[in-house]
């Protein structure tokens, strides 16, 4: 510890991954463009729903309250739908990060995404990690001005792409397309691209890891839902310890290795797993050739153990698959592991595959959860009406005695007509029921609802002088929507409110 | 015989000092990013308070460059919404009112309007729900004093009833019979009348002569009233000063007291007509083509 006053803030110390190839970054090749291609296609894809409606097979319709997912339509007072999605996403959240740890943050979090995408362009710009390197150190030349211009430019079109995708999701894309070409699109539009590129920008291009160390709550909130048989990426120690290189190698010595992965980390004894260190005679396999620290993105040393930088990107697997490949040892010294398998491995013991370790009663009561709540929204789907009413008596007075003696009571009535057409619809009080039905404004009980809308209406019911309804406190009475067209019928059941209730 | 660490593991940043269990906290430093944000959020702060209200006074806070204020906001929301709707006030004010449901738009716009007006206007006297109270007309039933068409309304509202404001306001005087009537004729008549609804001949028997010598010049020979004199039907189930034999004697020995001011002096045109076209579209509304 020094005396000398320490800085208050600490200044970003750049990364400058290398390039890898191998099963995993192969793997992420293929998810990053499943991903991207999803989100910049999607709001270009078309689903005829006849001329009233819109062609966008997703659109998000803020302003006339509607979701479209292909045939699906969600209104707002389905929107438990959604909500459904979001507890599933979190459920399979959980699922996915019980098995396999921070595997979102690894594959498919558009944080590692766009980041990656970000990387491929500077590498391609200004070469692999050391003449990235170099150009770092260098003065500001012509040369270096050029190439972080043309980095920074190509980061910028791929941002402004990212925001301009964005806002195609929540009106017809084609034509929002044509109006931001001509300058005449909606403000928030131009609004809502300038903030999500400024992000991308930024995110992707110079915060990168800072965002998953710093801002981001998702690795405190993973790293609560791991267990010791969870799989993560993790260092061999005790097959690669005394790591060393040429005479060094010679020399190694006999060592401890610990009950935890890696060889640095501090010894911190975890519930459920055995003590069991032991001596291990030297050399390691780790050849010390730091291609896993070189390739890895958030430019850490996953031989010092599992840690909180580590989104699980697999990369540094991938690198050191391909050393020992060169020096002929088996692959595997950095892999896919649980933190159980530590000490049982060092041990001696045989290797638990994978499988194993997901089919644990945590993951299957995960998925039980997952499968029954997507069996519900599936079924919800699948039996919601296509016409349906809500009545609301009004009870500001709770009747009204006419001319002749008869009570009225008004209801507000709102009818949903979910078809791509309009249609009439037709209102009747239950069967069993004296009361005469008018609809204000309206010539008898035959109401035109547009095409995908709601519509209310106040409804009249009039029980005659005298009759059992009128006289009584009140009475049940049954309010049946029919669609003329389809013959479809929806009801409702309410109250009729006689003078008794006064 | 373990070999050292290779490296130390030794933090090299110091402590905060405080230590619980012998578990230190150091004193890490922040990264450089979360500095500069944070310099953002002083520098805002300090914009935020030049441009806008900020600082509390004794007399209110401070104006801030911009003037900007809540008030002002919503006097230009108000106004936009204003100039958004002068087109539809306009053609609301010269529709023909007895067409006007046969514009959904202006019908829907009139509903909504009026039913501000009223619930700011009217209320007080005819209740939110417009049901009214012994006295104050319920204006959801099909009874009307002076006609139920949405002109007949607007003219009501525009002038009042029985009130000295406005020479053109709707005026009915029923005397007060007890001056007039010894108050065994009046206690017959009460009878009489309460009966009227039951199907009772309003000529019959003695409280029928009664009736006949001092009601059916304004209240008509068959009890219905006169709408052009506000002389209300007697024969309806709809009692405006109450049905109880006490109720029914005061409003004959004393007469009708109900007063209802003009409004054209407070409502602009458009207002009236709107809350009429309400009104009306409350259920008890009458068509052109009146029903008897
Ligand atoms: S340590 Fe390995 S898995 Fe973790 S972030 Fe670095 S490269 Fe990816
Ligand atoms: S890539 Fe493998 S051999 Fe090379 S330093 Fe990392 S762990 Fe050791």
């Amino acid at each position: 510890m020094s005396d000398a006053p320490q800085n208050l803030y600490a200044a970003r110390v750049p990364i400058f991954p290398r390039r890898v190839s191998g099963y995993f970054r192969r793997l992420k090749w293929w998810i990053m463009a499943i991903t991207l291609a999803i989100y910049y296609l999607t709001p270009w894809l078309r689903w005829d729903r006849g001329p009233n409606l819109p062609d966008q097979a997703v659109l998000v319709d803020m302003a006339n309250r509607r979701f479209y997912v292909f045939w699906i339509e969600i209104w707002p007072h389905e929107f438990y739908f959604v909500a459904g999605l979001l507890v599933m996403a979190g459920v399979g959240l959980f699922l996915f990060t019980a098995m396999l740890g921070r595997v979102w943050c690894g594959y498919a979090c558009p944080q590692t995404v766009w980041t990656d995408l970000f990387l491929v362009i500077e590498r391609w710009v200004q070469g692999d990690r050391n003449a990235r390197m170099r150009l770092h150190q260098a003065p500001w030349t012509v040369r270096k001005i050029r190439l972080m211009g043309t980095t920074w430019t190509l980061w910028l079109i791929v941002a402004m792409a990212t925001g301009g995708a964005w806002v195609f999701y929540f009106t017809d894309a084609p034509e929002l397309a044509r109006q931001l070409v001509t300058l005449s699109a909606p403000p928030i539009a131009y609004v809502t691209i300038a903030i999500l590129t400024a992000t991308t920008f930024v995110f992707g291009g110079f915060m990168r890891e800072q965002i998953c160390i710093y801002m981001c709550p998702w690795p405190r909130i993973q790293g609560a839902m791991m267990d010791p048989g969870t799989l993560t990426v993790a260092y061999r120690d005790w097959r690669g310890e005394p790591r060393g290189r040429g005479l060094r190698r010679q020399a190694a010595d006999l060592r401890v290795a610990g009950p935890q992965i890696g060889g640095r980390a501090p010894l911190i004894p975890m519930p459920g797993v055995p003590d069991t260190t032991t001596n291990v005679q030297g050399p390691g396999d780790c050849v010390d050739c730091n291609a896993c620290v070189n390739v890895c993105p958030m430019g850490i040393d996953i031989r010092d153990g599992q840690q909180m930088a580590c989104i699980t990107c697999a990369l540094c697997i991938d690198a050191c698959d391909q050393v020992m490949e060169k020096i002929g040892r088996p692959r595997g010294l950095i892999d896919y592991l649980a933190l159980s398998d530590a000490p049982r491995e060092a041990a001696g013991g045989a290797h638990i595959p994978a499988w194993k370790h997901a089919l644990k009663p945590r993951n299957l009561i995960y998925l039980a959860i997952w499968l029954a709540i997507g069996a519900a929204l599936v079924s919800a789907l699948f039996i919601r009406p296509q016409i349906e009413l809500t009545v609301a008596p009004v009870r500001n007075p709770t009747f009204v005695t006419l001319s002749d003696g008869s009570v009225r009571n008004a209801y507000d009535v709102r009818l949903r007509n979910k078809h791509h057409d309009a249609r009439v619809f037709n209102l009747q009080a239950g069967a069993d029921s004296t009361a005469a039905l008018q609809v204000e404004g309206h010539d008898g009980a035959n109401v035109t609802v547009p095409a995908d809308a709601q519509m209310k209406v106040r409804l009249y019911l009039t029980a005659p002088a005298g009759s059992a309804p009128a006289a009584s406190d009140n009475s049940p009475v049954r309010i049946w929507v029919e669609d003329t067209v389809s013959g479809e019928r929806a009801h409702v059941d309410s109250t009729f409110n006689g003078k008794d209730s006064q | 015989m373990t070999k050292p660490p290779k490296t130390d593991d030794t933090p090299k940043v110091e402590t905060t000092g405080h230590s619980w269990d012998g578990i230190e906290e150091l004193n890490n430093p922040l990264p450089r990013w979360w500095l500069w944000t944070l310099y953002g959020t002083i520098v805002f702060a300090v914009v935020y308070v030049i441009l806008y209200p900020a600082w509390p006074m004794v007399n209110g806070a401070t104006k801030g460059v911009l003037g900007w204020s809540t008030r002002g906001d919503v006097q230009m929301h108000i106004e936009e919404v204003d100039a958004s709707q002068a087109d539809m006030r306009a053609s609301l004010t010269e529709t023909d009112l007895g067409v006007l449901d046969r514009n959904p738009e202006l019908i829907e716009f009139a509903m909504n309007a009026g039913a501000a007006v009223f619930r700011t206007n009217c209320s007080q006297c005819h209740g939110s729900g417009a049901a009214g109270a012994v006295g104050y007309p319920n204006l959801l039933d099909d009874d009307w004093l002076w006609g139920g068409m949405v002109e007949d309304i607007a003219y009501t509202v525009r002038h009042g009833i029985r009130n000295e404001d406005d020479p053109d306001a709707r005026f009915s005087q029923m005397p007060a019979f007890s001056e007039i009537l010894p108050k065994e004729d009046i206690a017959t008549l009460v009878d009489h009348i309460r009966s009227l609804p039951g199907g009772t001949d309003p000529l019959a028997g003695a409280g029928g002569q009664l009736f006949l010598d001092n009601c059916t010049s304004c209240h008509g020979d068959d009890g219905r009233g006169d709408r052009t004199q506000g002389a209300p039907n007697l024969t309806d189930a709809i009692w405006l000063y109450g049905d109880s034999p006490e109720q029914v004697t005061r409003i004959i020995t004393r007469g009708p007291y109900g007063v209802m001011p003009p409004w054209n002096t407070r409502l602009s045109e458009a207002e009236i007509r709107a809350v009429a076209a309400y009104v009306h579209g409350l259920g008890g509304g009458e068509m052109p083509t009146p029903q008897d």
